[in-house]
């Protein structure tokens, strides 16, 4: 089998990580029931039988087993008496300990804890900067570390490096795909991440010679099963992050292209992901169309925490300044705010009047407010400690697809289906 | 098969449950209380907040004589 066919079923195959505590493969639960996946025909690995045979990961190590071993080795892990019914007795009450702990803490709400202090002032944020020049819907955007400059991606499938100030464009590549749904600018400056409905992810290094031709020096980095909905450099222009509509999220490393951890928990397309701000360690965050939000380990594979109080897709997350907590923007029409301390939703940021999704969220530097895009056209600044709505920020003739705060938070980008990116300070 | 795969799953729902109810959780109190120390101390260093004018985005003022 190629190497690119292992990696796609590694990714494909599992519930769970491999590198969980008892080491056995997890065949996928959604097969159905009579078949599975026979790859080869052969001796077993395990019994040497000559069977049809499964190719597994065990310890990240490939092997081929038949069916009858597979099943053996599910069942060694259990112990004695546990059967399917005291399984589901038992995710039942864990489940309700769990919301009883959660309760349990709850003693007060953000906004009464904020109520001694000093109310915002009137917010005058305009129009700054019109980047025109996108032939269709903007989809998604980024800022590179240097404030001014930034990268955004549309439909027509063009991925454009703009100056900001200046409102020139400095590269433009037109990828093999429409709907580019993710793009990221290295920590570097020296490279753009891409990728949507080709279900990769390709880095394209950006030279200083305008003429040229970034498609040729195109690399392949991650391979899904399904689109790329986003996509982040970890600190480094090594690795890079993504989620994709196949309900998984990777990490790979950008030279070999080779999958370091693959994340799996969402039980349907994940739409967002933001990685925790450095000091705070190796986490990141995703959201998706199963309405949780999960916390997860880079280097285990683990989710640690999990978050489903939402009542729709969540299509935006993003992490606090300190690292603590994050908000999330959704369909349902709110944008909320989860502690990871407190491990519970702590803030909801709604009006009766805003019934459209939400699509994109970000904080300014302090934390003090929380910027939302939402597909009414509109953008709402949210005062975070009160709950109360700022502002209301008009300009775009179509939904605001994507909003970041700029790395310094003098200004923040907002990217919209009206074909433009505005600049806002 | 499909018993073995649905009693994987339960087995691995079960897990992570048992997991997620092993950490550690603080008030919320005291978390809110974090959160508000964290914004007004950062809040002088937050343009957008202060709305200071040396934005780099906004046009600078020029003063005339009438």
């Amino acid at each position: 089998m190629s190497e690119r066919g292992v990696t796609l079923l590694s990714a494909c195959i599992s519930n769970g990580s491999f590198s969980c505590p008892q080491h056995w493969a997890c065949p996928p639960a959604e097969m159905c029931d009579q078949t599975f996946l026979a790859i080869t025909f052969g001796p077993c690995d395990c019994c040497s039988d000559t069977k049809p045979l499964m190719n597994i990961y065990l310890k990240n190590e490939p092997v081929n087993y038949c069916s009858l071993c597979v099943e053996r080795m599910a069942c060694q892990g259990l112990q004695p008496n546990e059967t399917l019914a005291t399984l589901k007795m038992e995710s039942e009450t864990l489940k309700t300990k769990l919301e009883e702990e959660r309760a349990k803490l709850h003693d007060v709400e953000l906004h009464q804890v904020a109520e001694r202090v000093e109310a915002l002032g009137q917010f005058v944020m305009k129009t700054r900067r019109t980047l025109k020049g996108h032939g269709n819907k903007v989809l998604c955007m980024d800022w590179c570390k240097d404030k001014r400059r930034i990268v955004s991606s549309s439909q027509d499938g063009k991925v454009i490096v703009w100056d900001a100030f200046t409102t020139n464009k400095e590269h433009a590549v037109t990828m093999p795909c429409t709907w580019v749904m993710a793009c990221a600018y290295a920590p570097s400056g020296c490279a753009v991440a891409c990728g949507g409905l080709d279900n990769k992810c390709s880095v394209y290094p950006l030279s200083l010679d305008k003429n040229e031709n970034l498609a040729a020096k195109k690399k392949s980095v991650a391979m899904h099963t399904n689109y790329l909905s986003a996509c982040s450099f970890t600190n480094s222009d090594m690795q890079i992050l993504t989620s994709s509509g196949d309900g998984t999220c990777a990490l790979w490393d950008v030279e070999s292209g080779q999958l370091l951890q693959s994340f799996h928990g969402h039980s349907a397309d994940v739409l967002c992901l933001d990685l925790a701000p450095s000091e705070t360690g190796n986490t990141f965050v995703s959201g998706g169309c199963d309405k949780k939000a999960n916390v997860w380990d880079m280097r285990s594979g683990q989710c640690i925490q999990s978050f489903e109080t939402h009542e729709s897709d969540i299509n935006s997350v993003r992490y606090y300044p300190s690292g603590d907590a994050f908000a999330s923007g959704s369909d349902d029409a709110t944008c909320r705010l989860y502690d990871l301390r407190a491990d519970r939703e702590v803030a909801i940021y709604s009006k009766e009047s805003i019934i459209f999704g939400a699509s994109s969220v970000d904080f300014s530097l302090s934390g003090r407010l929380l910027f939302g895009g939402y597909n009414d056209y509109t953008i709402n600044v949210w005062d975070v400690l009160k709950g109360t709505r700022v502002s209301i920020l008009f300009g775009h003739e179509n939904r605001v697809s994507t909003l970041r705060v700029s790395p310094d938070g003098t200004a923040f980008c907002s990217g919209s289906w009206d074909h433009t990116l505005r600049i806002w300070a | 098969m499909s018993s073995s795969s649905n009693l994987i799953t339960m087995r691995k729902i079960v897990q992570q449950l048992r997991f997620e109810a092993k950490i550690n959780r603080v008030k919320v109190s005291q978390a809110a209380a974090d959160l508000q120390q964290f914004c007004l101390e950062n809040a002088q260093q937050d343009p957008l907040v202060t709305g200071m004018s040396s934005n780099p985005f906004k046009p600078p003022r020029v003063c005339s004589f009438l």
